[in-house]
């Protein structure tokens, strides 16, 4: 289906869904983002610091979820990407989104997702907007 | 002081755009790769977080360690990545800069006092045009009183 078709309030042909998210994946994303924040991968210091584990790093399922639609829409019509993060993600969690068109106008469409783990908890709600080329 | 820091800016620092930087990126990710890994793939939605490399490689020019957060006590509660336009591509280079755009309080529904901070970091291209802003938000909440 050609995403650019949907009508306000349609749900994405698609969902995505990200884990369970191993701690391997935490050391991966740290290093190529170069996020090196010692609470995502560094028991001791996660502990000290109130939580029960290392916690997952934020932009890791905001970035894959975020690449995710990027994909169906097409990379370069990306315009503007924004989270908000509602709830820690630990390690073990499994992700599930869902998402609808929000706003469409001539050439400019609009999504919001929104990321759930396996509790049903809301960890982070996104928006999107893309504009295709003329 | 935290307040002291509203308005400060870092150095410039350089970004080029490298695509076994991207690829890297994307795969950690689980993205498709094969969408991204020509020599003119645009940069992923929020690549540029990895803006971290290339700050931390110039004096001066991250402003978030001069604003004094404790880390058990805050958190990364909001982000954006605005493109003015088509995200820039692999092989170009940007210029980023950034600035504490505002620390303000708000009281929440409980009566405690939170403490926000915007950091804004803005990418112009070689022709001195902004191609794209990142802004960062993050809260730290009040020391627990016994």
């Amino acid at each position: 289906m050609n995403v650019w078709q949907l009508k306000v309030g349609d749900s994405l042909p698609d969902s995505f869904c990200l884990g369970p998210i191993s701690r391997s994946d935490i050391v991966r994303y740290q290093g190529a983002s170069g996020d090196f924040q010692p609470v995502h991968h560094d028991e001791e210091f996660a502990r000290k610091a109130g939580y029960k584990a290392p916690l997952v790093v934020g932009m890791y399922p905001a970035g894959a979820i975020s690449l995710w639609a990027a994909e169906l829409f097409g990379p370069e019509s990306v315009r503007q990407t924004a989270f908000r993060f509602s709830a820690m993600v630990w390690p073990g969690d499994t992700l599930k989104s869902e998402g609808q068109l929000a706003s469409r106008d001539g050439a400019k469409r609009e999504i919001g997702l929104r990321l759930t783990n396996q509790q049903g908890e809301c960890v982070l709600t996104c928006r999107m907007t893309f504009e295709r080329e003329a | 002081m935290v307040a002291a820091v509203e308005g400060l800016s870092g150095a410039r620092f350089e970004m080029p755009l490298e695509q076994g930087k991207l690829l890297e990126f994307i795969e950690s990710l689980h993205g498709e790769t094969r969408l991204w890994s020509h020599s003119s793939a645009h940069i992923a939605p929020t690549f540029l977080t990895s803006a971290f490399f290339w700050e931390a490689r110039t004096e001066s020019a991250d402003v978030k360690r001069n604003v004094a957060f404790d880390p058990a006590r805050s958190v990364h509660a909001e982000q954006i990545f605005t493109y003015h336009g088509p995200p820039p591509k692999v092989g170009e280079k940007l210029a980023g800069q950034s600035r504490v755009e505002r620390i303000y309080e708000k009281t929440n529904r409980q009566g405690k006092v939170l403490t926000f901070v915007d950091v804004v970091t803005d990418f112009h291209d070689d022709f001195g045009v902004l191609r794209a802003s990142a802004t960062m938000r993050a809260i730290e909440f009040p020391e627990e009183t016994s």
